[in-house]
């Protein structure tokens, strides 16, 4: 039922680029329940790595594992040193975002204030100009500043999702799902927006179910089959590789 | 036979409070007194808060009309005081009904909001009425008179008392392992499952209450018959409060956490009234600081009370095996092939969000049928409006027959469905036969007097002999009298079915049952669900793990964004053009829109 | 009806106003308090006692006992805190947590042993009543609440109930049994035609509007006070964000603790408060919360309000029933809430 085959080259050697996170031998339970057995993951500086599978792989766990939302045993390194310790509220201050599946943005306040608050973790300096520039990068989003967030159509959301993450200037962004319940074009669109954040120096872990989409725009990829790393390898190789397909539907 | 450790020992235990009041002084027994009376109380938050689930605060303005009525009656109207105790009752039992009517509808936090308000009101009601004496109360209550002897000293009263708590005690004792005990205790994991199983939830809930206030009349009467005379204070908010804290203190899950809760909070009283006003050089109710730092600490540290503590070094609990009984009728289970249920044109809508868009399509007696979609392609709205916890916006939904489109999940289930849980719901605390059983709720029919008073061991035999034989089914025939908590989470999936199993189903509908389990765990469950199916069983199941369903399932529906995507045997689902770009996703180059 | 009389009814408003004021002012708080931490806030009264004695004890030109609450609320946060920090292997952090609250406690003894025999100007007093009323929000939230974060919101109920208990006998042990009326911020009467008001009245109606303008401008404008409403819409968003769930706890709680003793200094003149005046005044904040639904800060304001003029309608013509009046109307209310507020079942452990 594990297509247990590592895919050509191990990651290390996919990239001379240093790790901005590094995952080694992750696990993480729900009760008696172990979501993740034994996770070992890289990303690069500077790529777009992305981690599919069917529902209920536990690739929000891991994101969420990642980020310190919930607890794990293994080691998660980020630039190098260990996170062991470190509550979710400074991983944020260190350079760490999460867009999470369910956005949890503040559906009561405004986007301007949504934005506002994404800067809080470093208050003390100046913000403004990387509010225009999340504005120059949603211009939907400066057209609706005022509006409440709860208000927004679900792409819309999505976007202030990703912008407020954008506003605590991440320099890792771990995305869970931003394509989940949004229409084919506006898939489109965010996947995009994803590429463009690449462009701009930042780190991008994406979890995806929507594989093909995601494959296209990432450098790397893993394949998760129930909390077990099952295939992974250059995102290229896997698009076209026919065991991709059986671990989504079976075989 | 073999005599049970812990029966031995309850033995003791009573043998033991029955000597009490001969042997201890008499301020000791006085004391006792109180104890024995508070815990009458404290025994009615046990089953209101801490069993099913309400938290209330306004247990003494109960014990106040119970003791109000029996002063007034027997000091003006000059009533026989044992009457007096059947009209505390029907007033206390009046009052809390229309208060448990109109306010247990009340979700959450606002119930206790609200037991403080009507809790004040009646306290400020007793002590404004010059009928009931203002604030200044009822005095010359005549002594209770028992076949001549007058139970005018404290030794005398303590057996009254302590015959009340030991009756009150064993009652509901009896009510907790009964078939209304059990739904009791669903009703505190949340509603669902008790509903899935016919439990009417509002009325449960409103007959615990006014059991509860029943108790804390019982209390009052005591009271008042003790004291000879009463007044407001006692039964207002505070000591409300304080009868929650004993039930919080002692373990409100526990029948015996009332005795102990009580004993320790009086007792403590009665040591701090001495020593605080030494210690702090000031009079006055300065326990409630030591009060309340306990039940804090409580909370902080030990949530359940401290009766579990105590449970660890008793023997365990054994389930008393009953002598076998005329078993329950099968229900009439449909022909194979026939059409058992039918969804025609479903639709919900969340607001603005169509979570399910004019699905359709049949499950036929007899087979298993697998429904299949990415996530949010609206799979759990869909077992909502078949379950009855949604009704659908337009559309219907016909089962067995009858159309239950805006059927609630109880007359489903006694239309012949019954369900697990994704999120495994079992009683934890209970043992694995006491869950199992759960799932004949709705066979049997034995209501709260039957139960408290053991009348229903007939109908409780044939329920515990259709139990175990489900849980052999399923292979837990030999764990049966283990902790349902204790069980690993396959386990716990595979007790679910079996509960499910003992409501006679002509319809199972499993709910993610692979989630969370480990391979073996999986084959065990295909394995289970394939006998199942050779007994003739129909299955609904929602999974996704494909390689469970492609190789478990008769024939699949496959849902995406709230719309039927495909239908058909597994081997034409997975070559599906549609269900493929479904589950992997469009392709960004060719953009499809 | 007597009631309507042209020269009682102004006057009945008048005092159902200022009273309803200072509910109003606990009504916020409560909402607040509820808002971001889940804890329905029965000691919320507490302060307001609190607030009313201590300025009393300065009256006197005695060191307040709050004081001695003070201090020993910081011992025990404070052992508590550096027991955490010795727990995650910071020794370090855990002397530093341990002598700064010594340090604290010290600079506030100090202080406290030289001013109040002086008996300062009465705005000073005020001032020092805040710094020792305010701070106690905070430690109880170190002590009590925080180690129950992950509770449901019926325990923490059952905690706040118990809280209000400790409190209510604390403040027995350290003002004694006997009421206290503070005297009036201002004297004299305004007479506008028939109508005569008092000045106390107005200024307690003018301050109480003030300060919900200024909590009205932190919430709207400031960085603080937008994270505090973030949290109180989404903890996990705000988390993601960098706001720590125990920042925004204490920040809550030393707001609810000056509010309580700032509406404490108010009504002093006007209420004469004992020592367990806390719970009722607290229930009456609540009852106008409860209008708002625990949520909204306007109809929670305008419920207390309402509160407060029926309060003291009933006291002028039923004045033995107007409790039993207050806490039945709050039936209806509940039951109107509780099935018009969408609620997610919360699941026990």
């Amino acid at each position: 039922m594990t297509v247990a085959a590592e895919m050509s080259r191990p990651p290390a050697a996919a990239s001379p680029a240093a790790a901005m996170l590094e995952v080694r031998d992750l696990h993480t339970r729900y009760g008696r329940v172990e979501a993740l057995s034994g996770i070992d993951l890289r990303v690069p500086e500077g790529q777009i790595v992305s981690v599919i599978g069917a529902n209920g792989a536990g690739k929000s766990t891991l994101l969420n594992s990642i980020m310190g939302v919930l607890p794990s045993s293994g080691e998660v390194l980020y630039r190098g040193e260990s996170l062991r310790g470190v509550p979710l509220e400074a991983r944020v201050a260190q350079g760490i975002g999460l867009v999470p599946e369910r956005r949890d943005l503040f559906s009561s306040m405004t986007v301007a204030d949504n934005l506002h608050l994404g800067a809080y973790s470093r208050r003390r300096l100046p913000w403004k100009a990387d509010l225009d520039e999340v504005y120059a990068r949603f211009p939907r989003l400066l057209e609706r500043r005022k509006q409440l967030a709860g208000t927004l159509s679900g792409g819309e959301q999505q976007m202030l999702a990703i912008g407020r993450a954008l506003m605590g200037r991440p320099k890792l962004l771990l995305l869970d799902e931003p394509s989940l319940g949004l229409a084919p074009l506006i898939v489109r669109d965010i996947l995009k927006i994803v590429q463009g954040l690449q462009q701009s120096g930042v780190t991008v872990l994406l979890v995806e179910q929507n594989a093909r989409a995601s494959l296209a725009i990432s450098d790397y990829a893993y394949v998760l089959e129930t909390g077990q790393v099952g295939l992974s390898g250059p995102a290229g190789e896997l698009a076209r590789d026919e065991r991709l397909s059986a671990s989504y539907l079976g075989g | 036979m073999t005599v049970n450790p812990r029966t031995l020992l309850s033995g003791v235990a009573v043998l033991a409070l029955l000597l009490l009041p001969a042997l201890l002084p008499t301020y000791q027994v006085t004391l006792l007194v109180y104890v024995l009376i508070y815990s009458v109380v404290a025994l009615g938050l046990i089953l209101l808060t801490g069993v099913v689930g309400l938290t209330s605060f306004g247990q003494a303005a109960f014990m106040g009309l119970g003791a109000y009525t029996s002063a007034v009656l027997s000091t003006q109207a000059h009533w026989n005081p044992w009457l007096t105790l059947l009209a505390g009752l029907v007033v206390t039992g009046v009052v809390a009904l229309i208060l448990g009517l109109v306010t247990l509808r009340m979700q959450g936090h606002y119930l206790p909001l609200a037991t403080i308000a009507w809790g004040s009101s009646l306290y400020y009601t007793f002590g404004n009425s010059p009928a009931l004496g203002n604030f200044t109360g009822i005095t010359n209550i005549p002594a209770l008179n028992f076949f001549g002897v007058i139970l005018s000293t404290p030794r005398s009263f303590a057996y009254l008392a302590l015959a009340a708590l030991l009756l009150s005690a064993v009652g509901a004792q009896f009510l907790l392992s009964s078939r209304t005990g059990r739904a009791m205790r669903a009703l505190r994991g949340g509603p669902l499952v008790a509903e899935a199983f016919g439990v009417g939830i509002f009325r449960l809930r409103v007959q615990v209450f006014v059991l509860s206030a029943l108790l804390a009349s019982v209390g009052g009467w005591l009271y008042a018959f003790n004291q000879r005379f009463v007044n407001p204070s006692p039964f207002g908010v505070h000591a409300g409060i304080e009868y929650l804290f004993m039930a919080v203190v002692g373990g409100s899950q526990h029948v015996w956490g009332a005795l102990l809760g009580a004993g320790l909070i009086t007792q403590l009283r009665d040591v701090l009234r001495d020593l605080l006003p030494r210690l702090l050089g000031q009079q006055g109710n300065l326990e409630t600081i030591v009060f309340g730092i306990l039940v804090i600490l409580t909370l902080q540290f030990a949530p359940r009370g401290l009766w579990p503590l105590l449970e660890r070094v008793l023997p365990p609990a054994t389930l008393p095996r009953l002598p076998a009984s005329a078993p329950f009728a099968d229900r009439l289970k449909p022909t194979p092939g026939v059409p058992l249920l039918q969804v025609e044109h479903a639709e919900k809508r969340f607001g603005g969000l169509r979570a399910v868009a004019d699905v359709s399509f049949e499950l036929r007696a007899g087979e298993i049928l697998g429904l299949i979609g990415p996530n949010g392609a609206g799979k759990s709205t869909m077992f909502n409006l078949i379950t009855g916890v949604n009704a659908a916006t337009s559309g219907r939904v016909t089962f067995s027959g009858h159309d239950i489109t805006r059927a609630g999940p109880g007359a489903v289930h006694r239309l012949g469905l019954a369900r697990t849980f994704q999120h495994v719901k079992v009683l934890p605390e209970l043992s694995l036969l006491a869950n199992a059983m759960m799932g004949g709720y709705s066979r049997a029919h034995a209501g709260m007097l039957a139960s408290m008073l053991h009348l229903e061991r007939r109908e409780e035999s044939a329920l515990q002999h259709e139990a175990l034989r489900h849980l052999e089914r399923v292979g837990l025939g030999s764990q049966a009298l283990s902790l349902a908590g204790n069980l690993a989470l396959g386990q716990q999936r595979l007790l679910e079915v079996a509960r499910a199993l003992v409501a006679d189903p002509t319809l199972l509908l499993l709910d993610e049952p692979a989630a969370g389990l480990r391979y073996g765990e999986k084959v065990e469950l295909a394995a289970l669900l394939r006998r199942l199916r050779e007994d003739g069983v129909t299955v609904l199941i929602v999974e996704h793990d494909m390689d469970l369903v492609m190789n478990l399932v008769d024939r699949l529906v496959v849902m995406s964004s709230g719309e039927k995507l495909a239908e058909g045997t597994p081997e034409e689902i997975r070559r599906h053009p549609a269900v493929r770009e479904a589950y992997l996703g469009v392709d960004m180059q060719e953009g499809a829109a | 009806m007597q009631i309507f009389d042209t020269a009682i009814f102004p006057v009945l408003t008048a005092d159902g106003l200022t009273t309803g004021a200072v509910y109003a002012l606990l009504a916020l708080a409560l909402v607040l308090v509820f808002a971001v931490t889940r804890v329905i806030f029965i000691p919320q009264g507490e302060f307001v006692v609190f607030g009313t004695l201590t300025l009393a004890s300065f009256q006197l030109g005695k060191v307040p006992g709050t004081l001695g609450l003070l201090l020993s609320l910081l011992t025990v946060a404070a052992v508590m805190e550096g027991f955490t920090q010795l727990r995650q292997r910071q020794p370090r952090r855990a002397l530093l947590v341990l002598a700064g609250a010594a340090v604290t406690g010290a600079a506030y003894w100090a202080l406290l042993e030289w001013a109040a025999p002086l008996k300062p100007a009465l705005w000073v007093q005020v001032l020092l009543t805040l710094a020792l009323v305010a701070p106690l929000g905070p430690l109880l939230y170190r002590t009590v609440y925080q180690p129950l974060q992950n509770a449901t919101v019926l325990v923490l109920l059952i905690a706040s109930v118990a809280l209000s208990s400790v409190l209510t006998g604390l403040a027995l042990v350290f003002f004694g049994p006997e009421g206290s009326r503070t005297p009036a911020f201002v004297q004299g009467n305004l007479s506008v035609g028939q109508l005569t008001v008092s000045q106390q009245s107005l200024l307690v109606i003018l301050v109480s509007a003030a300060l919900m303008l200024a909590l009205y401008a932190f919430f709207e404008r400031t960085m603080a006070g937008k994270a505090l409403r973030a949290t109180a819409v989404n903890r996990l968003g705000a988390r993601l964000v960098g706001i720590s769930p125990s920042s925004a706890g204490l920040l809550t709680y030393t707001l609810a603790a000056g509010i309580g003793a700032l509406g404490g200094m108010l009504i002093g003149p006007t209420v004469a408060l004992g020592y367990d005046s806390g719970f009722l005044i607290g229930l009456k904040g609540f009852v106008g919360a409860i209008l708002g639904g625990l949520v909204s800060y306007p109809l929670a304001a305008a419920g207390a309000l309402l509160v407060g003029l029926i309060e003291s309608y009933a006291s002028f013509s039923l004045s033995a029933w107007k409790e039993v009046i207050v806490f039945t109307l709050i039936l209806p209310v509940l039951l109107w809430r509780s099935l018009t507020t969408r609620h997610i079942p919360e699941e026990d452990e």
